[in-house]
């Protein structure tokens, strides 16, 4: 992506001290998440997914959000992570600039409100699938056409789609026009057992029988247990992420992006293959957004401005395209942070704006960037440090001095890999006789 | 006739890319198509693979019309191809390039690959050595070796080589023409595209010379690495 190649042009010097100790951290990490035995790595993620779970009846000091409710931030981060696992497909993946999620978004809410309230009642339960196979059609009726064009022209269409469905909205009478659609019922009730919150106000944590949260009763003051389904949802959801990207079809995606041309000739039908991203992150997209309309209890299109396409790609870009703990992180910044810092009154998008911006100059390839990255800014390094003369050209190389200047070769290769620009040197014309 | 191309136009927008090209390529050998930057050789590569869209005219693999057949199922015909400048996939290993190799293949058992594996790393001994390095990473020979053996990872019938000594040196040239010697002798016909002229005509049974996207001269190499005007023009007199 051209901007992921600007930023990453100008990353100033000083920065590399400190990304590459974080990568190293990062790969760190990682090999000893790999080479720990499954039951432990079973156990904590259990725990993991047990603190989320907690994580609003635990109200943990300087993570709680003291200016707002810290159920309806937890929700509203966990739709945000959500659509970002779902863009992650569409981005990060099949490498295709969606500029217009948001409309996948709107379709999926507006779909919950129209089948759920005034012009259905039908129950929520039914109406959700419904919703995830709408959008779904939609991401292929806007991608059948689209997909055939590359690049940059996608991000434009797409940009107009998200307008599109928008406009829509706001102009059809029987979607309520510019009020929108109120009087959206919330999930059916399943109350099994309630729990205390914890109170934090004296410095130690004390139950505070006066706020509890009873499970599963979705109530418009206790947002807690919308949380929790969205929780619920965002697991689900990675777990057939986790599956489709290591299957033929991930592999399929990742070809696609580095290579369309190549991937072609490798017998890979990458329009096939784009489109079914497309319709995935689609679905993922309109799941998020059912489940912020029967949270929110109406829609209206104002709730689906452009800016929200851009904070989902944000949170994409910020987190690390194509690594779904990166996106996640990523959603978590551009969804919590805004709210966590409330107390800030305008100061606070100020703040948000310079944080996107330190990011970007100094995590060019998000907080945490897929392996694929790793692997390639490594290599960069090493090939740098060749040219500086830091380290000696050890192992005798006769294909890599071939070309008159191999480590040049090298160097211009290993960067068009990591600006995903177009593979070929084309322009390096041989020098033939 | 393994493949035969009859009167090809293709166009690249209004710009006529090729004009009425016709030509075979006989099951079993190598032929080339030789001639100066623009004259038509890669479109011809990528109108066989199926990359670019036929105006007029005919392709025919097997004898079979194969003009509607995408570019993705044509591999499964058993037509492969090693693109120009290297478009291996740079932020994957050598190990997975050649993986995706044989994508298209109905046996991708790991026991099934292994001895197209075994084949290409014998062919680019400097593959095995770097086969678990991001491909985009390594120079310009090894990328081009590597593209090469991606494509003999499909087990192809016709194997087209887009360009293979561009940018190369002139010692390592000579070995990439070794080794499109030595796939041939394992049973693999070669369409091969080069400006290296020299090289290419030496190795060819058929060979034709391309202007402005119009065959001007047909033979085997060696009539053409022999004719005065091709000399003149191609050879350095």
């Amino acid at each position: 992506m051209s901007t992921a190649a600007s930023t990453d042009a100008t990353e100033p010097r000083a920065s590399a001290g400190t990304s590459r100790a974080a990568a190293l951290r990062g790969a760190r990490i990682r090999e000893a998440w790999h080479r720990a035995p499954r039951p432990v790595r079973w156990l904590l993620g259990l725990l993991v997914v047990l603190f989320f779970y907690a994580l609003p009846i635990l109200n943990p000091p300087i993570i709680s959000t003291p200016d707002t409710d810290f159920g309806g931030v937890l929700f509203t981060v966990a739709v945000y992570a959500l659509v970002a696992i779902g863009l992650n497909i569409v981005v990060g993946y099949a490498g295709l600039l969606d500029m217009g999620y948001v409309g996948f978004y709107a379709v999926g809410a507006y779909t919950v409100a129209v089948l759920t309230s005034e012009h259905g009642s039908w129950p929520f339960l039914l109406v959700l699938p419904i919703a995830m196979l709408t959008t779904m059609v939609s991401g292929i009726l806007l991608g059948a056409p689209t997909l055939r064009v590359r690049g940059d022209y996608l991000a434009i269409v797409t940009l107009g789609f998200g307008e599109i469905v928008r406009l829509t909205l706001v102009n059809s009478e029987w979607l309520g026009a510019a009020a929108g659609i109120s009087k959206i019922p919330s999930p059916p009730d399943l109350p099994l057992f309630t729990v205390p919150h914890i109170s934090w106000d004296t410095g130690v944590p004390l139950v505070d029988l006066g706020r509890t949260t009873t499970f599963l009763e979705f109530g418009v003051l206790d947002q807690v247990p919308y949380y929790w389904v969205a929780l619920t949802v965002i697991l689900v959801v990675l777990f057939f992420d986790k599956r489709l990207k290591e299957s033929r079809v991930g592999r399929a995606w990742e070809a696609t992006r580095e290579d369309e041309d190549a991937a072609e000739i490798m017998g890979v039908a990458t329009f096939k293959f784009k489109l079914l991203a497309f319709a995935l992150g689609a679905l993922v997209g309109g799941l998020a957004g059912a489940l912020f309309a029967t949270k929110q209890g109406f829609v209206n299109p104002q709730s689906f401005a452009l800016l929200l396409s851009v904070m989902f790609l944000a949170a994409v870009v910020v987190g690390g395209q194509g690594n779904r703990w990166g996106v996640i992180l990523g959603a978590v910044v551009v969804a919590y942070l805004p709210e966590r810092f409330r107390g800030f009154e305008e100061w606070r998008v100020l703040v948000f704006g310079l944080a996107l911006m330190l990011l970007a100059t100094y995590r060019p390839e998000g907080l945490i960037p897929p392996g694929r990255t790793a692997r390639v800014k490594k290599a960069r390094k090493e090939v740098a440090a060749l040219e500086e003369g830091d380290v000696e050209d050890t192992p005798s190389d006769p294909y890599a001095g071939a070309a008159g200047s191999g480590a040049l070769n090298r160097q211009r290769s290993a960067d068009t890999l990591a600006t995903h620009t177009d593979p070929r040197t084309g322009e390096e014309t041989s020098s033939h006789d | 006739m393994l493949l035969e191309v009859e009167d090809l136009s293709v166009n690249y927008g209004h710009i006529e890319a090729i004009r009425g090209l016709t030509f075979g390529v006989e099951e079993g050998s190598i032929a080339t198509l030789i001639g100066a930057n623009g004259a038509g050789k890669s479109t011809t590569l990528k109108t066989i693979s199926g990359l670019r869209k036929i105006r007029t005219g005919r392709v025919l693999f097997d004898g079979k019309d194969i003009a509607k057949v995408p570019a993705h199922e044509r591999v499964q015909l058993g037509i492969s191809q090693s693109p120009e400048g290297r478009g291996v996939f740079p932020g994957m290993t050598v190990r997975e390039n050649l993986d995706m190799g044989a994508y298209a293949r109905k046996d991708r058992s790991s026991a099934a690959l292994k001895p197209d594996f075994d084949r290409v790393l014998e062919l680019f001994p400097r593959l095995s050595e770097r086969i678990n390095q991001v491909a985009g990473t390594m120079s310009g020979g090894e990328q081009q070796m590597l593209a090469m053996g991606r494509a003999l990872m499909a087990r192809p019938r016709l194997v087209l080589l887009d360009e293979p000594s561009m940018g190369l040196a002139p010692k390592l040239i000579q070995q990439i023409f070794e080794i499109i010697k030595e796939i041939n002798a394992q049973g693999t016909t070669v369409l091969l595209v080069e400006q290296n002229a020299a090289q290419a005509l030496r190795l060819a049974d058929t060979a034709h010379l391309l202007e402005t996207g119009e065959i001007v001269r047909s033979g085997t190499g060696h009539e053409l690495a022999t004719d005065s005007s091709v000399r003149e023009a191609y050879l350095g007199g």
